[in-house]
This record gives C-alpha cells, structure tokens and sequence, in this order.
C-alpha cells in the first residue's frame, strides 16, 4: 500500500500530470465552493438568534470556521514542508508557499470577527486571553514564514528555509498553547468561556459545521487557483531565460 | 574535542575583542535607563512590572546580538572549513550555539540584578531572576540560532530573525517572567524546571535545523 502512495506521489511530482489534474477540478471546486458558502451563509442567518447575545452570535458562523481553518492550514503547510523536504518532491514546496496567505488570511479573519464579536459580547475590543493570544502568535507565525519566501531571493534556497521553519513552527505551536493556557490560568481563571452551555444545539450546529465544510472546499479552490499560478509563473520565468541565454 | 574546544574559545574571544559582550551589556543598562521615562519614576509600579520588563530587555539584547552569529562565518568562508572538517558539523554548531550563551548571556545575567536593584526588585528575589536567565539562557541561544540560520543569507536580515524568533520565544518568556512573578510566594520552582527542560530539548534539537539551514545556505 505504501509503494502505491509514493507511486502516487511521484506522478504528481510532474508538473504537466498535475497540472491536467488541477484544471480539470479547478472550476468543479469553485463551484462548490460558492454553492456551499452560499447555503452555510443562507443557514446562518436563519439560524435562530442566541437569548442572550441575540444576533452577533452569528459572527460564530464565520469566526469558528475560519479558526479551523488557520490551524489546518498551519498543518498542510508543515505536512507539505515535510513532504518536500523528505521526498524532495517539488510541488510539496510550491504547495506550502501557496498556502500561506491563504492561511494567514483566515487567521487574521478569525482574529478581526473575533475581535468584532468580543466588543459587544465582552464590552472590549481584545482580552490577553490564552486562545486570543496563541491565534495571535500562529499570526505571527504565518508572517515570518511569508517573509522568509519573500527574504531570500533563489527560490530553491527560499523553499528549503521556509519548509525548515515551517517544521520548527510546528513543533512550536503545541508548546505555545501549552504554555500560555498554563500562564493564562496562573493570572486568572478562565473568565471567558465561549460554549458556556453545556452542548450546542443543533440549531446552531448545523449551519456552523456547513460553514465549516464551505471553509474547507474555498481553502482547496483556492489553493488549486494559487499552486496553477504559481507553476504557470515559473514556466514564463523558464521561458524567460531561455530567451535570454539562446 | 580540541576543534571544539578551539572553536568555543575563538568565538568567545572574538565577541570580546569585537565588543559584543560589553555592548549586550550597555545596551541592557541604557533600555532600563530609558524605562522610567516611559512608564515614570514611580517605584512601587517599576516593582511590579520590572520582572517581565527585563525579561523583554533580555530578548531584544538576544535579538540584537544574533545578526552576525553565522553569517561573518558564511561570508569569509569559514563554514566551507567547518564542513570539511572530519567532524559531526551538528556539535560544531552546538558547540557555537554555547559559545553565544557564554559570550552574551552569563555576562548579562551577572549584571542583570544591578539592573534589577535599578528597577526597585527586592533583593531577595534577585539570585531567582538571574538563575532563571542563566536556566533560560541555553535555550534563547538555541531557538535564536535557528533563526540567525534561516536568515544568514539574507543582507540585513535583523528584522527578519526577529520576526521568526520572537514567536519561538513566547514559551520562555511567559515560564522565565513567572519565576519571580508572585513577590509572596518566593521562587517557583517548577518553573525553573520548565526552563532547565525548555534550554535541555531545545539545545538537542536545534543544532539540527541549523545545520540543515546552513547547508542549504551554503549552496
């Protein structure tokens, strides 16, 4: 089983082969995407209004999603670097790259819906909470791994820098959590606890996980769109020199 | 065990000679200096907060001083040498990594009390702050080098390394400021566990992605 995932990897390590795969899924996978963004959008904002925070609990729709998606992005961009660097396969470093911003997106986005959804919920726009706080350094994260892209200028080199620190960033984000739950409760006890109730009604929960599956399928369309632009980018770049030297 | 051996005290003697050690250390007294014109000369408030205000002192001092850890070496070609030679360039890497905690930290750990009796700490939590830099220490050279690698090749990369060291900082620095942080309560032990474990882990793993930065840096 294992000889055919690496078989498997191998042929997509032609960017022709998967160049053919991408453009026969890209516009399937946006289509999906919109579909299912439109239907999560049309859930959410029929879900009933919470007792309490009336209608800015729907901010959740957006702000939770978008939270998975930072820390799963996170982890392709590690599991990709890994790849990469093992199997020397060059998509896995084209893949990585790809999805960085789109990360660092949806990490901001949670950041800003979050930050939108605390000040009439908690009375102030940012608390030194341990989750604020941890989604606030994987932000960080997301920027130094850009800047490193950005920093070193033969792409080869760029790519085996990134994936390095794409791998430390990883072991990293555990102990982060780790250490500033611990901190959080040494100040003070968690005053602020998001699901207060003991389980979300259903209610609530069906529209969050369909957000959640849209969250998903927009990440993989626009992932495809960005890892297609980026190879298209290198073949003019090829081409380019070519022209030059002959 | 004499390449290393010559490789520590060269690195330590050149941060000497070249002034690193006395800058780390000027430049620890003239952040505290500037402190209380920031926040006002109040003393009981400069008490509470001095702790964490060191321990942020203490990273831009690491920050500042990681610039240059590889990259005169990449330059001049001194790491071409260091990879020819017939030894494991995971431990000459190490080796340089505590060469940098001797060269920078201890001498600013030994005078960070006096900075501390600046800010208004109580003498007796003294000996706790500067053990818990000297327990700290190994790791802040550990995590820095790596990120001093990743951007060795990179001209003015100083922004850059702290971009990419700070997050791996955050850990640290929330375990180091708590070992003073509760003034009733003396010394949290378990805290300096934390560190001594942090700086142990750190220094066994690091050398490893240094290493494969540098020699990917080199090509």
């Amino acid at each position: 089983m294992s000889r055919k995932k690496i078989d498997w990897l191998q042929y997509y390590a032609n960017p022709h082969n998967f160049m053919n795969l991408a453009q026969r899924v890209h516009l399937p996978l946006w289509g999906l995407a919109i579909l299912a963004l439109a239907y999560g959008l049309f859930l959410s904002f029929n879900a009933p209004a919470d007792y309490q925070q009336g209608s800015s609990v729907r901010i959740m729709f957006i702000h939770v999603p978008a939270a998975w998606l930072s820390l799963f992005t996170y982890s392709f961009i590690a599991g990709a670097s890994l790849i990469a660097l093992i199997f020397r396969h060059p998509l896995g470093h084209v893949a990585a790259r790809a999805a960085a911003p789109i990360g660092a997106i949806f990490t901001l986005a949670t950041l800003i819906t979050g930050s939108l959804w605390g000040q009439p919920i908690w009375g102030t726009w940012w608390v030194w909470d341990a989750r604020l706080t941890s989604v606030l350094v994987l932000f960080f994260l997301y920027l130094g791994y850009m800047a490193i892209w950005r920093a070193i200028e033969s792409p080869d080199q760029a790519a085996k820098m990134a994936a390095i620190l794409a791998l430390v960033g990883s072991v990293n984000v555990p102990i982060v959590k780790f250490s500033v739950d611990w901190w959080n409760t040494l100040h003070q006890p968690a005053s602020v606890s998001r699901f207060a109730r003991p389980a979300i009604h259903p209610d609530i929960l069906y529209p969050l996980l369909t957000m959640g599956g849209a969250f998903f399928i927009l990440f993989f369309a626009l992932l495809v769109t960005r890892v297609q632009a980026e190879i298209l980018e290198q073949r003019l770049r090829a081409r380019y020199r070519g022209n030059l030297n002959g | 065990m004499r390449a290393y051996w010559a490789i520590f005290s060269q690195d330590i003697i050149m941060a000497w000679r070249l002034g690193n050690t006395s800058l780390a250390v000027a430049f620890l007294f003239i952040a505290v200096t500037l402190l209380p014109f920031g926040v006002g000369p109040e003393l009981a408030l400069l008490k509470r907060i001095a702790p964490g205000l060191l321990w942020v002192i203490l990273i831009l001092t690491m920050l500042l001083s990681l610039d240059r850890l590889f990259q005169s070496d990449l330059e001049d070609g001194s790491f071409d040498q260091l990879l020819l030679l017939n030894h494991a360039f995971e431990v000459i890497i190490l080796t340089k990594i505590l060469a940098h905690y001797f060269a920078i930290i201890i001498p600013v750990a030994i005078f960070l009390p006096i900075a501390g009796l600046m800010l208004n700490i109580d003498a007796s939590a003294l000996p706790g702050l500067a053990l818990s830099i000297l327990l700290a220490g190994p790791a802040l050279s550990a995590l820095g080098a790596i990120g001093a690698a990743l951007s060795a090749s990179v001209q003015r990369s100083g922004l850059l390394t702290a971009l990419i060291v700070m997050p791996l900082y955050v850990p640290i620095l929330i375990f180091g400021a708590s070992v003073i942080g509760e003034p009733s309560s003396g010394l949290n032990w378990s805290s300096l566990g934390v560190l001594a474990a942090i700086s142990l882990a750190t220094m066994m793993l690091s050398p490893f992605a240094v290493a494969a930065s540098l020699r990917g840096a080199e090509r």
